[in-house]
């Protein structure tokens, strides 16, 4: 019997409707991975597996009937960002702790009524403010990945697995899913995905329904999947994105069949490279990495043209006043009164001080009150209404790029993955992280990371494509030229299984 | 732009969250480094350019204006701290 929890959603699909596997077989091999790894990994904070056992045995009867959904019976993890009828929901923070929705997030409701299986919620970020998975109210995720030593022998080091959808990444990659949902307001889809190597895709602003989804900034926010491959990924995203009349940014436009458009290939197509994003501190492993890409996708028939998105330098300044602003606005919520943790107080001001300074962590607190001090009276205009401004700028380069090239290619981080604990302490550097991600969140437009490469130490390395607003398609076309030139990067080694 | 821990303790006040003495004066210098970088943003030209409201071009859905949703009171207060009957409770604000 091969290892089920190695299969793709592409191939578990297959596997189920050939009989060859049940949905009941499948999704018990996931429930004793994750038994044995996540001591280690710490990837679910929550698993739900009297509920995923449910859900197969539901689905392995509809494989019987002939009456199969298009993600009948394949096990999935749930970022905590997602609210879960019945089951706890805490965006991974002890404010929220003990919080139980009594509705279902509707990209979950999507899936599920889709027949996918859900194991349980994973680990991230508190509130998904985060690019290390290190703020979580439940502890950091350990990275599957580690890094080979001078002697070829994998070092005993923790690394991080990106974030803020880092149990998403990390599950994903060490097979205790096949495929996960995830969130992405900076990067916390692709840099995760390039971090793991996974395929991560935030789709195009108001692709997925944000309703359901624990608000941490509005106009950026986005749901994607983290899946083992490209093809996965086009078969996830097209069950989880939907119009929405619950989220008035949902856009009616039709969801094409993503996987049809993975074997049309690049012939033709017009290609940009940005070169403001060759940034100092890059390592030389991504630089190469990059020129690789670019003669994958050259060999594959597309054309590569030097486009200029001239106010990138400003990307990063823009996102941190923007995202704390909404974020001090959306957090507003956590008071003690309606849910969540309450620490009684002398009075009312003094009861909602005393929940909100026990409640959120560190950084969460540092963002809301940087963004209380860009909307506070005086400072609303020179901090916030000038970023919304040049956050028009961001944008408008990248229309112009539109009018000479299809798609743009990118490094998807400067560095692969580092220490945990390495950049905790230094805000600064942690959100250097996201300065090739957080462009395209600002201009609202669809990203996919895919694994390209390996650094050195042995490191999974991945490329960004951004694409046209509701293109998603020639996305995935392009992903799958350099996911069939790159090949697929596993992690070498299941160290978390011997290491008991 | 350098925030000094008379400003540091307004904002908490605004933000409602309680801030020890340490945590302020570590606030400071954290808050004061991340003003520093947007002051950045002073060196794009925005003379002529308008503020951002949405990134897709759509107009903002209507629907009419009727109740689509109701009595589920119960579900309303499930995940309150302090409940009585269907009322959260908070602590006395008039005497």
């Amino acid at each position: 019997m091969t290892d089920l929890t190695k299969l793709t959603i592409a191939e578990a699909r297959d596997k189920l409707r050939k009989k060859e596997v049940s949905a009941t077989e499948l999704t018990q091999a996931f429930i004793d991975a994750i038994e044995v790894a996540n001591p280690q990994l710490n990837a679910y904070v929550r698993t739900t597996p009297e509920l995923a056992l449910k859900q197969a045995e539901e689905s392995d009867r509809r494989l019987k009937s002939g009456d199969a959904r298009p993600l009948e019976g394949l096990p999935l993890g749930n970022k905590d960002l997602f609210c879960t009828k019945d089951v706890e929901t805490t965006a991974c923070s002890k404010i929220l702790e003990g919080f139980t929705p009594t509705y279902e997030s509707t990209v979950g409701s999507n899936l599920w009524n889709a027949g996918a299986v859900m194991l349980g919620k994973l680990n991230c970020d508190e509130f998904a403010m985060g690019s290390s998975n290190e703020t979580s109210a439940y502890g950091p995720v350990v990275s599957p990945w580690r890094r080979a030593g001078a002697d070829g022998q994998l070092t005993s080091e923790n690394l991080v697995p990106g974030g803020s959808s880092g149990g998403s990444s990390a599950a994903v990659a060490a097979d205790l899913c096949l495929g996960a949902t995830a969130t992405d307001t900076g990067g916390s889809i692709r840099q995760p995905a390039a971090l793991t190597g996974t395929v991560g895709i935030k789709p195009t602003y108001g692709r997925c329904s944000r309703w359901g989804i624990v608000a941490f900034a509005s106009s950026l926010d986005q749901a994607g999947p983290l899946a083992k491959t490209v093809r996965d990924a086009a078969i996830m995203l097209r069950s989880m994105a939907s119009h929405d009349p619950k989220d008035s940014t949902s856009v009616e436009t039709p969801v094409p069949d993503y996987e049809l458009a993975l074997a049309q290939g690049v012939k033709g197509l017009r290609v940009g490279v940005p070169k403001e994003y060759r940034v100092e501190g890059m390592s030389p492993d991504i630089e190469r990495l990059w020129q690789e890409g670019i003669e994958w996708l050259k060999a594959a028939g597309a054309t590569i043209h030097e486009v200029s998105l001239p106010h990138t330098k400003f990307a990063l300044p823009t996102y941190y006043v923007v995202a704390p602003a909404e974020a001090s606005s959306n957090l507003a919520r956590y008071d003690g009164v309606r849910y969540g943790l309450r620490v009684e107080g002398k009075d009312l001001i003094d009861m909602y001080e005393n929940s909100r300074a026990a409640g959120f962590g560190k950084e969460v607190q540092r963002r809301v009150l940087i963004g209380t001090y860009v909307l506070s009276a005086g400072y609303y205009d020179a901090y916030y209404l000038k970023a919304q401004k040049v956050r028009t700028l961001i944008k408008r380069d990248f229309d112009d790029a539109w009018q000479s090239v299809d798609v743009l290619l990118t490094p998807t981080t400067p560095t692969p993955a580092f220490k945990i604990g390495e950049k905790l302490d230094d805000p600064m550097a942690m959100y250097a992280q996201d300065i090739f991600t957080v462009t395209v969140n600002m201009a609202g437009l669809p990203g996919i990371s895919v694994p390209a490469g390996i650094s050195v130490d042995g490191l999974p390395l991945g490329l960004q494509l951004i694409g046209k607003p509701f293109d998603e398609a020639t996305l995935f076309r392009a992903a799958q030229v350099i996911e069939d030139a790159a090949g697929h990067f596993k992690v070498p080694q299941r160290w978390w299984e011997t290491a008991r | 732009m350098r925030v000094d821990e008379t400003t540091v303790r307004r904002i908490a006040r605004l933000a409602r969250i309680k801030i020890s003495d340490e945590d302020a004066k570590s606030l400071e210098g954290e808050l004061s480094g991340i003003l520093d970088w947007a002051e950045e943003l002073n060196g794009a030209d925005t003379t002529t350019v308008e503020p951002m409201t949405r990134v897709v071009p759509i107009e903002l859905k209507k629907r009419v204006d009727e109740i689509t949703d109701g009595n589920i009171a119960d579900d309303i207060v499930k995940n309150a701290p302090m409940v009585e009957d269907h009322y959260f409770v908070v602590p006395k604000v008039v005497e």
